[in-house]
């Protein structure tokens, strides 16, 4: 595991008679991706605020990068802080300033940067949110979902170390949420900050988190990898999980990872039974940082939609398709060897047409590729095993110009 | 599991509090709360004036003063204009008794100055000014915008309260000023030009009475009511999620009213200390 950046030890906190941290202990890796799940008033907002110094602890102790918060002294404190950014759950914008006064405080405050590069900075990343053009807007004058996206700009303008999510993407469109996440995955691999996120987004978040921790009546009661969480036994865990999961990938109108998963066991069992091989193509996107970058996440999301969109018609009765990654597909296709497979890429490569997969898409210079990999399933090989295979083999298949 | 023993079971639960305990009990958590909340308003208001001198502060302040004083020029000047009508109009009939309306300069310009103009300024800027800087600062607490400033290493009291004390402290003795202006021209609309004064009689005694003592006794006790107002406002906004008694917009509001009640009576004690300590 890497190093760990913030320890929870045997932290307790009560509020009057409320008992809401009974306990909680976790590890935050430096440099991934943590989730917190669990149910409404489980204590999730409670156990950020202790991250950042909001609050303290009755009992127990917060290690922050080696330091025990309590042995910190006030400056010390302060430093620790200035490395987080925070984007609250009820966003926490100032209502009697404008959107780009919003964005630009923690830099006018915070730096002694000049006021025309404080100016690039925050349209910069007003610009990447889509949140062109409403400077002078106040906040009650934007939706809920670009309030949110106005916060998220905020958060990530000073470029901290650690960012703490506090339900990023509730109340987004499918487009939108996943075009959140989808910047959080591409700037934490970019920039390597620590990313805490509370989020219910489920199966969504797996794609993108590397550690899911579930916090149940003020402890942790899961902690690790998002596989495990969906191969657990636990009752409670899996009702949690299995209740909270959309019955399909809402952006892509495909499968979930998990009922993608699901298909392929299904696939396996049969092909125990005596019936014939199945295969794997997973399909991805290549390119979508540089297209994020250049048209903004939203557009980049909605070039993965239409492509869903567009191979759906394709399958045949029986074949699933599911979400993989973040930009991928993952096709089951029953009764095919390798060969099916291959006629199954060529017939898409000659049928999906650039403008239907492009619908939408606004200006740009930029060149999209598709690139495909099958596998032919060997009898008891697990899933990660067949994956991997197939995307040894990708190649491109498709190249699209947006013009 | 075990049950609790009450005495409904007839056997001995905890021996009552005594008597005198129960009625001073309430009466001393009331006090130490005063006393707990006098010390922590002590304790902002010395924050707040040390964080008056950031780099940045100048623009918040100028704002600030914008809000607290700009704005509040018309009805400072209102108030006075009728202030100074009706003491021009009461002393006139009174000193008329006597013959001696040819000193209702002196009297309307003394009390004005001494004691009117300071105290009718504070509590209309109270009014117009102090309620919202508690609305205001109080809604931001409940929206959690506060919190957002504190995980953005800024300091809130600094970045939302020093520029109100310090607009305050510039403000009052102006308005104050202002105020005392217009309730001298007031008192001589009426005692002159209604009333038939001589209007040269009206400022000669003006003129002759008025000392620079009275003039800075005024101008002190406006700056003692600055640093009372704007702390009691701010300090009940900025606390508003501490309240007990209420929750949410409700708290805001009481907050809102206490601020308002409190630093109108807080004027009214200091007004009488401070002239004590003049006179």
């Amino acid at each position: 595991m890497t190093q760990a950046l913030i320890e929870f030890r045997d932290v307790h906190k009560s509020f009057g008679a409320s008992h809401i941290l009974r306990g909680t202990n976790l590890k935050i890796p430096k440099g991934e991706i943590t989730t917190i799940i669990g149910k409404s008033g489980t204590g999730k907002s409670v156990f950020f605020k202790h991250v950042i110094g909001l609050l303290t602890p009755d009992s127990g102790d917060i290690i922050c990068d080696g330091k025990p918060m309590s042995a910190m002294t006030r400056a010390e404190l302060w430093d620790w802080r200035g490395k987080f950014s925070y984007m609250f759950q009820n966003m926490a914008l100032f209502d009697s300033m404008t959107i780009f006064e919003n964005v630009a405080l923690p830099l006018e405050q915070g730096t002694n940067l000049p006021k025309e590069e404080i100016r690039k900075r925050a349209h910069e990343r007003l610009r990447q949110l889509d949140l062109e053009g409403i400077d002078h807007k106040y906040p009650s004058e934007l939706s809920g979902g670009m309030q949110k996206r106005v916060a998220m700009a905020r958060a990530l303008v000073t470029n901290p170390e650690i960012i703490l999510f506090d339900e990023p993407t509730t109340g987004l469109d499918p487009i939108r949420k996943n075009a959140v996440h989808s910047m959080i995955s591409e700037y934490q691999s970019k920039f390597g900050f620590t990313v805490m996120m509370i989020s219910h987004e489920i199966p969504d978040v797996f794609l993108i988190t590397q550690q899911l921790a579930m916090l149940d009546q003020g402890e942790i009661i899961f902690q690790g990898p998002p596989e495990n969480i969906q191969n657990t036994e636990d009752p409670m865990i899996h009702e949690f999980i299995t209740g909270l999961q959309s019955p399909q990938d809402e952006l892509t109108g495909m499968d979930t990872v998990t009922q993608g998963k699901q298909h392929y066991n299904q696939a396996m069992e049969k092909m125990k039974e005596g019936q014939k091989a199945f295969s794997i193509v997973v399909l991805t996107l290549e390119g979508m940082e540089e297209i994020n970058a250049e048209l903004g996440h939203v557009q980049g999301q909605t070039i993965l939609k239409n492509f869903s969109c567009d191979v759906k018609p394709y399958l045949r009765e029986g074949d699933s398709c599911s979400r993989h990654g973040l930009n991928q597909l993952m096709v089951v296709l029953h009764n095919a060897g390798e060969d099916d497979s291959r006629r199954f890429c060529f017939g898409l490569a000659q049928k999906l047409k650039a403008e239907s997969i492009l619908n939408g898409i606004s200006e740009a210079v930029q060149t999209l590729n598709v690139s495909a990999g099958f596998a032919e399933a060997p009898m008891d090989a697990g899933i990660d095993e067949v994956l991997a295979s197939a995307e040894s083999r990708e190649a491109t298949f498709l190249e699209f110009s947006i013009k | 599991m075990a049950q609790p023993i009450t005495q409904e079971q007839g056997l001995p639960g905890p021996p009552p509090p005594p008597v005198l305990s129960r009625i001073f009990e309430p009466f001393g958590q009331r006090v130490m709360g005063i006393v707990n909340n006098l010390g922590a308003a002590m304790i902002f208001l010395l924050k707040a004036l040390v964080l008056i001198f950031g780099r940045k502060q100048p623009v918040a302040i100028i704002q600030q003063i914008n809000m607290i004083g700009v704005k509040t020029v018309n009805i400072v000047a209102l108030v006075g204009f009728f202030t100074g009508m009706v003491m021009g109009l009461q002393l006139y009939y009174t000193l008329v008794q006597y013959g001696s309306v040819g000193v209702l300069g002196s009297a309307v310009a003394l009390s004005i100055i001494r004691e009117l103009g300071p105290v009718l300024t504070a509590i209309m800027i109270t009014a117009r000014a102090g309620s919202s800087m508690t609305a205001e600062i109080g809604i931001q607490r409940n929206s959690e915008q506060i919190d957002a400033l504190y995980t953005m290493r800024i300091d809130p009291v600094g970045y939302l309260i020093s520029p109100k004390v310090a607009a305050s402290i510039i403000s009052f003795p102006i308005l104050t000023a202002l105020f005392d202006l217009i309730g001298i021209l007031g008192g001589w609309v009426s005692g002159c030009v209604i009333m038939g004064v001589n209007s040269g009689s009206y400022f000669y005694r003006v003129v002759s009475s008025v000392t620079l003592e009275d003039v800075n006794g005024g101008f002190i006790k406006a700056l003692v009511f600055a640093v009372i107002v704007s702390t009691i406002c701010c300090y009940q906004g900025y606390f508003t999620h501490m309240r007990t008694d209420s929750y949410g917009a409700r708290s805001v509001s009481l907050s809102t009213t206490s601020a308002v009640v409190l630093s109108c009576v807080s004027i009214l004690i200091a007004d009488y200390i401070v002239t004590s300590f003049l006179l």
